[in-house]
Parts: structure tokens; C-alpha cells; sequence
């Protein structure tokens, strides 16, 4: 992925830029927010990473330049602030998604790398499969070798969510936002008891497990290697 | 302004006093005042009349009886007559000469005086007139009768009565309006007043209480209350930003070692002991940042300033949404989770905070419930709001820990090994007070009852149902 990072703190930017560059990803950096929005336009990206509180022009005024001019490149707002209004208010103005620094790495990867695939597969889809797994989004039913699963209607959603994330890492917090709607910091790990709700009528039955956990960042649907 | 608050009103109740107080020193002078001029104008009629006596009586010694009779016959003819009353009567108390028909049939005290009704003008104005009289028996057996109409001696008695009365019908009416006017206009300052820091309390610390510009007592206590205002907010800005600061300062480079870690924990090479170390590590930071995060987000909570994006919320539904998160986490612990929804129950709110306080109560129950025991999730509604309860059947908390354990990091003895930072409730607290909601912690035998008690709906304010948008 081509990645722009707008980010004015030096030691955020070093951060994310050397994490990216590790999983094979091309970065270009920004210091302030013209620089930043002049290279946004100029060139082409996969994904802008925007900090909102930037020197010289600010986050909000940047995404929305860029969507007056017809730029669709998905945007991964940071703040430092995390009030939920400030999350609204990102969103409004054209961002895609919102993390709250300090964010884990694996987090901001797993969502960047969500935002790249929505942008890729925008045309309406019938039905996902993920190697012998098959979810039929029109009639609902979810099979797995020709075999149909049982699901709960919230089951049915998260393996929606993962099946449309397939290969890549979900996070825990993601699946609250997507599947659940709320944002909000569970104590307990619940979604760790859904999701293995999910792997027992999914994988159990069957030879090669399709869900995987993926220590210390979320989730990861997958075909087996 | 209610009658009865005015009557509550200290001030008023002091006025209260002082008009009584008032009152009943002007009684006691008016009191003095009647008695002494009584006394002193009965005084002196006795004195004339004694005087009188003498003076007749003298006539009568050395004029005889002719003499006497000649004198009483002049005073009578004199004008005007006067209230004066004379009669000479023979021995046996038949009238000589006089203006009086004949001699009061009532007994006479030992030195001479009789007090009697005057006949002839028995009736004058429905009052009837008496008459203080002394008797005199002369030589030679006849008896003589001098005396005085007390009409006038009455009348005026009478005069001073109802002066007195009338002046303390109307001071107590002079006082019950000018102590009642008095009150209002100080109770309207203290209420400018108890207004004003019932909305700081409320959150808003910018208000001040305005003041006259008389340089009045009541302008100088109002600028010195709004001088501390200034002195705590200052303080609660310092205190604020030292905390967010401690807070974020901690965060950040907490969240870089984390960071770091992660990094390393990427990279393909080293032993899977050492990965292991790595992966613990970073799950301890990742347990240090979300105390942290907690500690920032009540605190920010508590500030009061996330009620600008408060909507209509739908409890009902989010109690769904709660118990449908949490249900299969009380499945594992062979739990029976059960949800009892009754009426539509609203609230005006934040959606997320709403959320993350009801799942706090619930992962609360489920973490303290005993394997099998039993959950029970209801709401209930009735005409000024609702409630929501959650009840459990485990060990239930303390009546003396039941406000500790809303305070930050607070823990009972017993669940000190059980996973968590003791912030949960603390949150509960802070998001309940956002949203001016009750939180009751009762006794479920066994088990806790939390019950959060919401006063007022927003259906009312806030029409249509409202979504989160992503």
C-alpha cells in the first residue's frame, strides 16, 4: 500500500512510518497540514493517515479540501482528544475512520488495511466465501462444506464482518464499532466469548479451522495455507 | 414567591420576633400609661370631692343648715352644672335639697364611699352612668352626699382602651407587611444566590451571582463567594489539567513502550520463549493504558462537559443490546441471564456512555455471580421516568461499603483477586451523574440490587428515534 502519514509529532510519525515501512508498506510523511494536503492532491494514495491537530492547516479542513475536490482516498483521522463528539465531528467531515492516540500499531494496521479494502470492494455483493465457508447474504444461510450452520442473527453479523475482512487482522474494537454499534471499553474481554461461540459451530465440525486468533491485536478469517 | 416559603424564611420569623417583641413592649407602655392617668384622675376626683366635704361642712358648722342648703343650691345653679352631684337628706334619708331624687340604696364602704348608678339618665347611649360618691353624716343627723358623674372618667378610660387597641392592630399589620416586604426583597438576594450555586453544582462553574452595586453587606458577601468561585475553578483547572496531564503524560509513553514491543513482537527472528515475554508484556501495558483511559474518560465525564451531544436514547433496546453482548460470557458460566422489559423507557443522553455504564452493572453481576447463580435484567417505567434493575445472587456488598464503592479504585477484601481496577463503578457513578441518574445499591438476599433510576424522559424534548451513524 502507497500510505501518506500527516503527523506533526515527530516521535508518532518515526513510529508509524518504521511499523508500515516493516509490513512492506510505502510512506510518504508530512509535517504540517499545507505540505500534507499538497502532496494528498499532487499524488496518488492508498490511505491518508491525518492527525487533527496539525501546524498550519488542521485535519477537519484538510479531509474536507480533499472531498470538495473529488478525492476519495480513504482517511484514518488520529486525535488526541477521544470524546465522542470529536468522533462525530470527524466523521462528518469526510473522515473514515478514528483512532485516539496513544492507539496499539496492530490496531491502526488493522484498520487501515479494513479502510483499503472497503474502497476496493464498494460493488454490492451477494454472497462471501472464504475457502470452503459460503455466506448467502440475500437468503441468510451460512454453509460450510455444503453443511448448513445454525447461526444467531449477532453470530450472522460477526462472521459477515470477518468474512468481509477476510485474511485480514479484525480487532476487538472494531468488531464493537461494526458489529455491535457502540463505542465503549468492555471489561471483560466478551467478544473473545462470542468469537469462540462462533469458531465451535463454524470450525469444530470441520478439519481445517478458518478462525484464527491472532495474539496481542484481534481476530483473522482465513483460507488455511 | 409561596407563602410558606415565606414563613420558612428565617428572615421572615425574625421579623416575626422583633414585631412581637415590639408589640409587647408598646402594650406594656400603653398598659402603664392607662393605669397611671386612671389612677391619677381618680385620685383627684376623690380629692375634690373630699375637699368638698370639708368645705360643706365647715358652711354647715358655722352657717348652719340654711347656710349649707344656700351653698348647695348655688353650686347646683351654677353653669354649666358640671358633673357634679350633691344631696342633703334628713335622718331619715329623705332628700332636702340636691340633685339627686333620693339616696343611693347601696351599701357604703367603712370610710363613707358608695358608688351607684345614676337613675334619671339610667339610659344614655345603652351605657349605664355611675356615680362615686362619699357621705358625710353632719351634726344633728342630717347625711350629705357629695359625689361625681363618672361618665367622663369612663369615657376616657375608654378612649385609651381602644387607642391602645388600634394602635396594636395596626403596628401588627404595619409590621406583618413591612416584615413580609422586607423578607421578599432579601429573599429574592438569597435565592439570586442558592440559584446561582445550584447551577455551579450542576457542573457550570463559570456562573457568578451578580451583584447591586450598592456596596451593600449583601454586595460584599455575594463578591467574596464570587472570589472563592474564581479561587475553585482556578484550582479545578489546575487540578484538571495536573491530572490530564499526569494522565497523558503517563499515556503516551506508555503507549510508545508498547509500541516497541509490538514492533519487536513482529519481527521473525528470536525464540518463542522470548515471544512469549514480548506478548506478555505488551498485554501488561495494554492493562496499565486502558486504567489510564479510564481514569481520563470519568474524569472527563465528571467535568460535565459531554452533555452537548446528549440525544434521545432508547434503554430498551440498548438493554438488548447489553444483554445480547453479554449473554453467552453468563452461558459459560452457567449463569441464567434473564431479561424482563416492561414499557418504552427513554432517557436523553449519551448513547455510549449510557452503554458502557449498564454493561459495567451487568459485567459487574456476571463477574461476582457464583457458577449457576442467577441474573435478572429488568426495566420498568412509570409517569416521571423508570428504572432499570439489575439483580444478582451473589455475595452481594456491604451496607457500610456501599458509597465506597463508587470511589476510584476502591475494592472489597473479597474480590481483591478477581480481574479488574476497580474503576467500573466509579464510571457507573460518573456517567449517572452526568445524566442526573440515581444509582441504588440494595440488598437482593442474596445478591446485590443495582438499580438505576432515571427522573426524567426525553421523549417528550426529543422527537423521532435517533441512530448512531459510523
Amino acid at each position: 500500500m502507497r500510505i501518506l502519514v500527516i503527523e506533526d509529532d515527530a516521535d508518532t510519525a518515526a513510529y508509524i512510518r518504521k511499523g508500515l515501512k516493516e509490513q512492506g508498506h510505502v510512506v510518504d510523511h508530512a509535517q504540517d497540514g499545507k505540505e500534507g494536503l499538497f502532496m494528498a492532491l499532487e499524488q496518488s494514495y492508498d490511505v491518508t493517515i491525518v492527525d487533527r491537530m496539525l501546524p498550519g492547516l488542521d485535519g477537519l479542513s484538510i479531509i474536507q479540501t480533499l472531498r470538495t475536490s473529488g478525492n476519495n482516498t480513504p482517511v484514518l483521522i488520529l486525535s488526541a482528544l477521544g470524546e465522542v463528539d470529536d468522533r462525530v465531528q470527524g466523521l462528518r467531515a469526510g473522515g473514515d475512520d478514528y483512532l485516539v492516540k496513544p492507539f496499539a500499531f496492530s490496531e491502526l494496521l488493522a484498520r487501515l488495511e479494513a479502510l483499503v479494502r472497503r474502497a476496493d470492494t464498494e460493488a454490492a455483493e451477494t454472497s462471501l466465501r472464504v475457502d470452503d465457508l459460503q455466506l448467502d447474504l440475500l437468503t441468510r444461510v451460512v454453509k460450510r462444506a455444503g453443511q448448513v450452520i445454525e447461526l444467531q442473527p449477532r453470530e450472522f453479523r460477526l462472521l459477515e464482518y470477518l468474512m468481509r475482512h477476510a485474511g485480514q487482522v479484525v480487532t476487538r474494537t472494531m468488531l464493537l464499532e461494526n458489529v455491535w454499534d457502540y463505542h465503549f471499553d468492555p471489561q471483560t474481554n466478551v467478544i473473545d466469548v462470542h468469537v469462540s461461540r462462533l469458531r465451535r459451530k463454524i470450525d469444530k465440525e470441520f478439519g481445517q479451522p478458518l478462525l484464527h486468533t491472532i495474539r496481542g491485536a484481534g481476530y483473522t478469517l482465513r483460507a488455511s495455507e | 414567591m409561596r407563602p410558606s416559603k415565606l414563613l420558612r424564611s428565617s428572615n421572615f420569623r425574625l421579623a416575626l420576633i422583633y414585631m412581637a417583641l415590639f408589640g409587647a413592649s408598646v402594650l406594656l407602655l400603653l398598659g402603664f400609661i392607662y393605669w397611671s392617668t386612671v389612677s391619677y384622675m381618680g385620685r383627684q376626683t376623690d380629692a375634690i370631692i373630699e375637699a368638698e366635704i370639708a368645705g360643706l361642712a365647715e358652711r354647715y358648722r358655722l352657717r348652719g343648715l340654711v347656710g349649707l342648703t344656700n351653698l348647695i343650691a348655688e353650686r347646683l345653679s351654677r353653669k354649666p352644672a358640671g358633673s357634679s352631684i350633691y344631696l342633703l337628706a334628713d335622718r331619715g334619708f329623705r332628700p332636702l335639697v340636691g340633685n339627686l331624687d333620693r339616696w343611693p340604696a347601696v351599701p357604703e364602704t367603712p370610710d363613707g364611699w358608695v358608688i351607684f348608678r345614676l337613675e334619671e339618665e339610667a339610659v344614655d347611649n345603652g351605657q349605664v352612668r355611675r356615680a362615686r360618691a362619699r357621705t358625710f353624716q353632719l351634726r344633728g343627723g342630717f347625711n350629705l352626699l357629695v359625689g361625681r358623674d363618672m361618665q367622663e372618667l369612663e369615657a376616657i378610660q375608654q378612649l385609651i382602651v381602644r387607642t391602645l387597641i388600634w394602635g396594636l392592630a395596626i403596628m401588627t399589620i404595619l409590621a406583618l407587611a413591612g416584615g413580609s416586604m422586607m423578607t421578599r426583597s432579601m429573599m429574592r438576594r438569597i435565592e439570586t444566590i442558592s440559584a446561582t450555586s445550584r447551577e455551579i453544582m450542576t457542573g457550570d462553574l463559570s456562573r457568578r451571582i451578580p451583584t447591586k452595586g450598592t456596596g451593600d453587606d449583601f454586595d460584599r458577601l455575594t463578591g467574596n463567594l464570587n472570589s472563592m468561585l474564581d479561587r475553585i475553578e482556578t484550582l479545578m483547572e489546575n487540578v484538571r489539567r495536573v491530572s490530564d496531564n499526569i494522565a497523558h503524560d503517563l499515556r503516551t509513553p506508555l503507549a510508545r513502550l508498547r509500541n516497541r514491543l509490538e514492533l519487536l513482537r513482529m519481527q521473525k527472528a528470536g525464540s518463542e520463549q522470548l515471544r512469549e515475554t514480548v506478548e506478555q508484556a505488551v498485554s501488561e501495558a495494554d492493562g496499565l493504558l486502558s486504567t489510564f483511559n479510564a481514569l481520563l474518560r470519568i474524569a472527563r465525564i465528571e467535568s460535565g462537559s459531554g452533555r452537548a451531544g446528549f440525544t434521545d436514547v432508547n434503554l430498551a433496546s440498548m438493554m438488548r443490546d447489553v444483554v445480547d453482548l453479554y449473554e453467552p460470557l453468563a452461558e459459560e458460566k452457567r449463569q441464567h441471564l434473564r431479561m424482563r422489559l416492561t414499557g418504552d423507557l427513554r432517557a436523553c443522553g449519551d448513547r455510549d456512555l449510557l452503554f458502557q455504564a449498564i454493561a459495567n452493572v451487568i459485567d459487574n453481576a456476571i463477574k461476582y455471580t457464583p457458577t449457576g447463580g442467577t441474573i435478572e435484567v429488568s426495566t420498568d417505567t412509570n409517569s416521571n421516568g423508570g428504572r432499570i434493575t439489575v439483580a444478582d445472587s451473589g455475595p452481594g456488598i456491604p451496607v457500610q461499603a456501599r458509597e465506597k464503592v463508587f470511589e476510584r479504585f476502591f475494592r472489597l477484601d473479597a474480590s481483591r483477586t478477581t480481574p479488574g481496577s476497580g474503576l467500573g463503578l466509579s464510571l457507573v457513578a460518573a456517567v449517572a451523574k452526568l445524566h442526573d441518574i440515581k444509582v441504588l445499591l440494595k440488598d437482593n438476599r442474596p445478591g446485590l440490587r443495582v438499580i438505576l433510576v432515571f427522573t426524567t424522559t426525553a421523549s417528550s424534548e426529543l422527537s423521532g428515534s435517533w441512530r448512531h451513524k459510523k
